[in-house]
């Protein structure tokens, strides 16, 4: 069997007048781009919609794709933009979103601390494919707002660079950090109160400088 | 470094990026702190979970009406006219 054929290599194809070589690239990341819009929007037509909108928008704007970053690192960041506006459109605010210009910095004063602090039961292997385990996620997901959600999930879930993510969600490095943070603390809260262990529960506690330091 | 310190760490720490004197630092606090050494461990299972969570397929009907979407926009921005 011959080598898979790149993305720059369809990317270019493309950029030369082949439908299919586009189609390629939409088999390859349709799923992937669905299923970041389902998780964002949390909805499943809103989810289509995106998707749609992602790569006709993709299509459209391929010719201004410089190829510094990856087609599927554009492809998710056009999907997030979509997403987010979706959000915006549905709580009945201006769809062009003015954070970047007004954006403060966050601290990490206000990130809040662990409180139920427990090992779990079982480990994320066993966890793991259960319909159960899927639920259980999907809520602790959709209890973060939007902003923690894209993400955690472009971090995380989709593997992007902090910088990636700044550059996708348009704001600050330092905020991504923040707020990928306060993330992955708030998911820890809730998946360890459904997974952990009470027998093996540990309290918070005001650490105890040793006399050595 | 105190448990409040080591939480502004957190994310370094379990990425990786974390500065070396740092993370001795870091992990000698853990070895002196339980509560802390769970935390870290949930996180990191928090974050495989949400790795290894399910792929959503598209819908049958939804595929093609993408496809067709798609093969109207190409005919419309780069058919013949161009
Ligand atoms: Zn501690």
């Amino acid at each position: 069997m011959s080598e898979p054929v790149t993305d720059g290599e369809l990317v270019r194809r493309v950029k030369v007048g082949e439908l299919e070589a586009f189609e390629l690239l939409a088999g390859r990341y349709s799923r992937k781009v669905y299923s970041l819009a389902r998780r964002i929007v949390q909805q499943e037509q809103d989810a289509q919609d995106v998707t749609q909108q992602t790569f006709l928008s993709a299509l459209e704007h391929l010719d201004g794709f410089r190829e510094e970053a990856s087609f599927s690192t554009w492809l998710l960041r056009v999907a997030t933009h979509a997403a987010l506006k979706v959000i915006r459109k549905r709580k009945g605010l201006p769809t062009v979103s003015l954070e970047a210009n007004t954006e403060p910095q966050e601290g990490y004063d206000t990130v809040p601390h662990p409180e139920y602090i427990a090992d779990w039961r079982e480990s994320p292997e066993q966890l793991v494919g259960r319909n159960e385990t899927s639920r259980l996620i999907d809520e602790a997901l959709q209890e973060l707002d939007e902003k923690h959600r894209a993400i955690f999930l472009l971090r995380d879930v989709e593997g992007l660079s902090v910088k990636e993510t700044a550059d996708a969600l348009g704001i600050s490095e330092a905020n991504v950090k923040v707020r990928l943070l306060r993330a992955r603390l708030q998911l820890r809260e809730r998946l360890t109160q459904k997974f952990g262990d009470p027998e093996r529960r540990f309290q918070p506690h005001q650490h105890v400088e040793t006399a050595s330091l | 470094m105190k448990c409040e310190e080591l939480l502004a760490m957190l994310n370094e720490y379990v990425d990786g990026g974390i500065d070396p004197g740092v993370c001795e630092q870091f992990e000698k606090h853990l070895v002196g702190c339980n509560p802390c050494q769970v935390v870290v461990d949930n996180i990191r299972k928090t974050i495989t979970l949400y790795k290894a969570g399910e792929v959503y397929e598209l819908p049958v009907a939804f595929r093609n009406q993408l496809q067709s979407a798609l093969r109207a926009k190409w005919a419309e921005t780069r058919g013949s006219s161009k």
